[in-house]
C-alpha cells in the first residue's frame, strides 16, 4: 500500500493554517506573470480560484462546458451557505461549525481541513457582500440568518432560494473583471477529454470544442479541477443534465487517486419520480425543514385510501398522523441531517405508510407555519420553491402538503487530495465538489457552497503558490511534446470507437439502466449480495455498451449524443468503483448505510476501530481490479462518540 | 396525447434553416416540455436521423439554458418560468406547436435552436462587477443595508441570463438584462462608487454588440421567466443621463 501523506501542518488545531500561511513559498509578482495555471470548471470553486489567481497576476486559462460560465450547476443551490459569524448570538462559534460538520460527516473527515473550512467560512460572508451579494437582511440593515440540519444555531445565510445563483454570479463577476483585465482567458463550450502528465506532473489538458468537434491542447505550469460531482452515474438526480464526472475519472485514470468513492449524498427533500420519461429530479430546499413538518399517516389503512386517491392528506386528523422525524429524533425533530432524513423516509414507506401514486413519497407540510407566521411569510421565505413545485406537481403547497422522497443530490466522494488540495498527481489540484472534500461520509446543508468558494477564494490561492514557488524557472511547454501527442490520440480514438461501433439502443437507455442498477443496489440502503451482484451486472452492461451503443452523427459537429456517450462510457467504470468502495467498508457511517451494520433501533452502526480511514483507490490498468490504500483518519481534538440526535 | 412538431432546423450558423414537421405519440401530460423533446430525440437517434439540438441543462427554472421560442411566444405560454419548467399538461391533445431559436442579430444560431449568447458575457465584462479583489474587506456587517434596497438589489439580480428579453423585443433590446445589473449595484453601497463608469461602458458595450434600442413597449418584462420589472430601465435610464452630465461637467 502507498503511504499517503495528506501533508497536515503541526501545531495545535486552531493554529494550523495560520502556521501554514507563515511557512508557505510565495511566488514573487513578476515570477507570477510567467507562470500559468489551468482551471476546468466554472462553478462556485472553479470560477472563485480562477479569477483570484488572475488577480493575484498568474496567467489563467478556465475552461467550461456551458455557453457562459454563469450556467455552472453551483447556480442551482437553493438554501443557504454557513458561516461561524454568530450574528444571531446563539452560541456560534467556529470550533462549533468545524464540530457540527465533523459530527455530521460521522467523523469520516480530516480534523484539519475542516477546522479550515470552518475558520475561512467568515470571510467568505464578506467577500461575497463586498462584491454586492444581495443576502437577506432584517430591518436594520444587517444580515439575517436561518438554521439548516444538523445545527442547532441559526448560521446559514441566504439569498431567498437562489442562494446558489447569487454567490456564483458573485464569482462570475470577479471572473468577468479579470477575463476584462486579460489575465483570464475563458474558453467556454469546452468538454476536457485527457490529462496530460509531463515527468510525473500535470501540465495541460485536452478539450473537445462542443461547437466544432475541434480536438484541442492547453498547456500549463499547474492544472485545477473544479468539475463538481459524480451524481449523475445515477440517471436520475438533482444534478443539471450536463453535470459530469469524466474529468475527474481522467485523472484517477492517469493516476491520481479516487477517495471515498461511494460517499453520495440522498437528499431527503426532492419531488418524488413520476414517470420512465423522466430525465432529472427536482429538489426541495432543505430550508424548508425549518418551517415544514414531515408526516405519513400512523394507519396503514389511511396511506392505502391516499394512494387510490381516495383520501387527501388535509382530511387526515392530527392524531393519525406520525410526525415521524419528531417521533424518533425529538432533539432536531424535522432539522436532522440529511442522510437520517433520507433513511427515515425509506423506512416509513419500505413499511407501507408511504403516500402518493407510487408509495414512494411522504409529506412535507406548511399548515402550522401558515397559521403561526401568515402566509406572506412563508411566501417570503420560499416563494420561488412553492411556485417550482406547483409548475412540476401542478398542486399549490400553501393549500396541500408537498409530497416529497429522497434523491441522489451530491458526492462527498470525489478526487483524493492533501491538505493543500493536491492530488497524488504533483501540479494536479481539486477543488469543490470535484475532490473527495471536507464533509466525511455525509454533508451538512449549506455547507457545498461553504466548501466550494472556500477552497477557491481562499486555500488554492494560499496551496498553489506553494506548489508554484520551485516552477519559476520552468519555461512555458510546448503542445507538440509527445505526451501532448499520445492525449490527443487516445482521445480521438475513444471517440472513433463509440461513433463506429452503430449498435441499436441510444445512450440515454444504457444511462437508465445503469441508473436502476445502482439506486437499487448501490443507494440509500446496501448489502454484501447487492453490491456484488451491482459490480457484476455493472461490467456486462458495460460490455454491452461497446457493442451495442447508437451513436449517431459524427465528431466535428454539435453532438449531444456523442457527448452523453463519452460521460456514460465514463459512468460505466466509475459505478462499479463505488460499488467496490460501498462492499469493502463493512460499516455503516453518514450516507453510506449497511444493512448489516446498523443498532437495534435501526440507526447507522460505525465500525471505529476498522474504518476510520479514507479509501483512495488506485487506477491499475483497464479491467484490472483497482487497488485501495488507506489514509488514516486521526482524530487528536475531539472525542469519536455515536451521533446522536435524540 | 399526440402532437404535431414544427421545429426550426439549421444546420450551422452559414446554412439556411426551415421549419420541419414532426409527429410524436403518447405524451404524457405530466411530462416537462423538454422531456417531450428528449422523447422525440430517442426516436430520432434510434431511426438514424440527426436529433435536435437545443440548449438546456438545470431543468429547474435557474441556469438560463434553455431559450426556446413555443408559439411564438418565449419559453411559452405560461408566464414566470422559463421552458424547463414548462409541463404537457398546459398543451392540448393534437395541438400543433411552433418551436424556433431565439431571433435576434446579437444572438446568431449555432445550430437547430441552440443560439450563442456569448454578447451577454461581453456586456458583464463591460462593468458588470464591483471592481474588488479577494480579500482585504470589511466584516459583512459593517456595511448595513436598508432591507428595502437589498430586496431590489435582490429582485434586479435574479436574471438568469437566459435572452428572453431580447428574444421578445421587436428591436432586439437588451435594456432589460442590461439594466437589471446596472440597478442592482445601483443601490447597493458597494456599487456606488463605480456606478457612472459601469452604466456608461455596459450601454457603449450593448450598443456596440448591435442590441437595439428601448421603445416602451414592455413585452421584456412580460416575457421576462423571472419578471423583472422595467422599473429597473428607468433606473438605468437616470443613473446613465446623470452619469453623462456630471463627465461632461467634469
Amino acid at each position: 500500500m502507498v503511504k499517503l501523506d495528506a501533508k497536515i501542518p503541526q501545531g495545535p488545531l486552531a493554529e494550523k493554517w495560520t502556521n501554514y500561511k507563515a511557512h508557505q513559498n510565495l511566488v514573487n509578482p513578476s515570477n507570477k506573470r510567467r507562470l500559468d495555471i489551468i482551471v476546468v470548471g466554472t462553478g462556485l470553486a472553479g470560477a472563485s480560484a480562477a479569477a483570484s489567481f488572475g488577480e493575484m497576476g498568474f496567467n489563467v486559462k478556465v475552461f467550461g462546458i456551458h455557453d457562459s460560465p454563469r450556467r455552472a450547476h453551483s447556480i442551482a443551490a437553493q438554501g443557504g451557505i454557513n458561516a461561524a459569524k454568530n450574528y444571531p448570538n446563539d452560541g456560534d462559534s467556529v470550533y462549533r461549525l468545524f464540530y457540527d460538520t465533523i459530527k455530521g460527516g460521522d467523523y469520516r473527515a480530516r480534523e484539519a481541513n475542516v477546522y479550515r473550512l470552518a475558520e475561512v467560512s467568515n470571510n467568505i460572508i464578506d467577500q461575497c457582500v463586498a462584491q454586492g451579494v444581495p443576502f437577506a437582511r432584517e430591518y436594520g440593515g444587517l444580515l439575517d440568518n436561518r438554521s439548516f440540519g444538523g445545527a442547532q444555531v441559526s448560521r446559514t445565510f441566504y439569498a431567498r432560494g437562489q442562494t446558489g445563483q447569487q454567490l456564483l454570479l458573485g464569482a462570475y463577476s470577479a471572473l468577468s473583471k479579470e477575463i476584462k483585465k486579460g489575465s483570464v482567458k475563458m474558453f467556454t463550450r469546452r468538454e476536457m477529454l485527457e490529462l496530460v502528465v509531463i515527468e510525473g506532473r500535470a501540465r495541460g489538458i485536452i478539450v473537445r470544442d462542443l461547437i466544432t468537434g475541434k480536438i484541442e491542447r492547453h498547456s500549463a505550469h499547474a492544472v485545477v479541477l473544479a468539475t463538481g460531482g459524480y451524481g449523475n452515474v445515477f440517471f436520475l438526480s438533482t444534478n443539471a443534465m450536463a453535470s459530469n464526472g469524466s474529468a475527474a475519472w481522467k485523472v484517477y485514470k492517469k493516476g491520481a487517486f479516487f477517495g471515498n468513492p461511494s460517499f453520495t449524498q440522498i437528499h431527503p427533500t426532492c419531488i418524488p419520480v413520476h414517470g420512465d420519461y423522466q430525465s432529472k429530479l427536482t429538489l426541495m430546499s432543505e430550508s424548508l425543514r425549518n418551517d415544514g413538518r414531515i408526516w405519513v399517516p400512523k394507519h396503514k389503512e389511511d396511506a392505502e385510501k391516499i394512494r387510490k386517491g381516495e383520501l387527501k392528506p388535509t382530511q387526515i386528523p392530527e392524531d393519525r398522523r406520525d410526525y415521524y422525524l419528531e417521533r424518533r429524533y425529538p432533539a432536531f425533530g424535522n432539522l436532522v441531517p440529511r442522510d437520517v432524513a433520507s433513511r427515515a423516509a425509506k423506512e416509513r414507506c419500505d413499511a407501507g405508510y408511504g403516500i402518493g401514486s407510487t408509495g414512494l413519497a411522504v409529506y412535507l407540510d406548511f399548515e402550522d407555519a401558515i397559521k403561526r407566521l401568515g402566509k406572506h411569510v412563508i411566501e417570503a421565505r420560499y416563494g420561488n420553491l412553492f411556485q417550482m413545485y406547483e409548475k412540476i406537481v401542478d398542486e399549490n403547497p400553501y393549500e396541500t402538503p408537498m409530497m416529497i422522497y429522497p434523491a441522489v443530490h451530491y458526492t462527498m466522494g470525489g478526487i483524493w487530495v492533501d491538505y493543500e488540495l493536491q492530488t497524488t498527481i504533483p501540479g494536479l489540484f481539486a477543488a469543490g465538489e470535484a475532490n473527495f472534500s471536507d464533509h466525511g461520509a455525509n454533508r451538512l446543508g449549506a455547507s457545498a457552497l461553504m466548501q466550494g468558494l472556500s477552497d477557491g477564494y481562499f486555500v488554492l490561492p494560499y496551496t498553489i503558490q506553494n506548489y508554484l514557488a520551485d516552477q519559476i524557472r520552468v519555461p512555458r511547454f510546448e503542445t507538440n511534446l509527445p505526451e501532448f501527442e499520445e492525449a490527443e490520440k487516445a482521445a480521438k480514438e475513444r471517440i472513433e470507437k463509440l461513433l463506429a461501433i452503430n449498435g441499436t439502443e441510444t445512450v440515454d437507455t444504457f444511462h437508465r439502466r445503469l441508473g436502476l442498477i445502482m439506486w437499487d443496489l448501490v443507494g440509500m440502503s446496501r448489502k454484501k449480495e447487492d453490491l456484488e451482484k451491482a459490480i457484476t451486472m455493472i461490467q456486462e452492461l458495460r460490455k454491452e455498451f461497446w457493442k451495442n451503443v447508437k451513436v449517431p452523427g459524427k465528431n466535428e459537429m454539435v453532438n449531444p449524443e456523442l457527448e452523453k456517450a463519452i460521460r456514460v462510457a465514463d459512468y460505466l467504470e466509475l459505478g462499479e468503483l463505488m460499488a467496490r468502495d460501498a462492499l469493502v467498508r463493512e460499516e455503516s457511517c453518514g450516507g453510506h448505510f449497511r444493512e448489516e451494520y446498523q443498532t437495534e433501533d435501526g440507526e447507522a452502526l460505525r465500525d471505529d476501530k476498522n474504518f476510520t480511514y479514507v479509501s483512495a483507490w488506485e487506477y491499475t490498468g483497464e479491467d484490472k481490479e483497482p487497488k485501495l490504500n488507506k489514509e488514516p483518519l486521526v482524530f487528536e481534538f475531539i472525542e469519536v462518540k455515536q451521533r446522536n440526535y435524540k | 396525447m399526440d402532437l404535431t412538431l414544427k421545429i426550426w432546423r439549421q444546420a450551422s450558423a452559414g446554412e439556411k434553416g426551415k421549419l420541419v414537421d414532426y409527429q410524436v405519440q403518447n405524451i404524457s401530460s405530466e411530462a416537462s416540455f423538454l422531456e417531450m423533446l428528449d422523447v422525440l430525440n430517442e426516436r430520432l437517434v434510434r431511426e438514424g436521423e440527426d436529433p435536435v439540438a437545443f440548449d438546456h441543462d438545470c431543468r429547474e427554472g435557474i441556469c438560463g439554458a434553455c431559450s426556446l421560442y413555443i408559439n411564438g411566444r418565449p419559453h411559452g405560454p405560461d408566464k414566470g418560468i422559463t421552458t424547463c419548467q414548462l409541463h404537457m399538461r398546459r398543451f392540448k391533445d393534437g395541438e400543433t406547436i411552433v418551436i424556433e431559436p431565439w431571433r435576434a442579430k446579437p444572438f446568431p444560431v449555432i445550430k437547430d435552436l441552440m443560439v450563442d449568447r456569448s454578447a451577454f458575457d461581453e456586456i458583464i465584462q463591460a462593468g458588470g462587477y464591483v471592481s474588488i479583489n479577494t480579500g482585504g474587506v470589511p466584516d459583512a456587517n459593517a456595511i448595513p443595508i436598508p432591507k428595502r434596497d437589498a430586496d431590489t438589489a435582490m429582485d434586479a439580480a435574479a436574471c438568469i441570463g437566459c435572452g428572453a428579453c431580447v428574444a421578445a423585443c421587436k428591436n432586439a433590446s437588451a435594456m432589460l438584462f442590461v439594466s437589471a445589473k446596472v440597478s442592482q449595484f445601483a443601490v447597493l453601497p458597494q456599487g456606488k462608487i463605480e456606478a457612472r463608469e459601469r452604466v456608461q461602458n455596459m450601454v457603449a458595450k450593448m450598443d456596440e454588440l448591435g442590441f437595439g434600442n428601448c421603445t416602451n413597449t414592455y413585452a421584456c418584462e412580460a416575457e421576462c421567466p423571472k419578471e423583472i420589472s422595467v422599473s429597473h430601465i428607468a433606473r438605468m435610464n437616470r443613473e446613465y443621463l446623470s452619469a453623462k452630465l456630471v463627465s461632461q461637467i467634469e
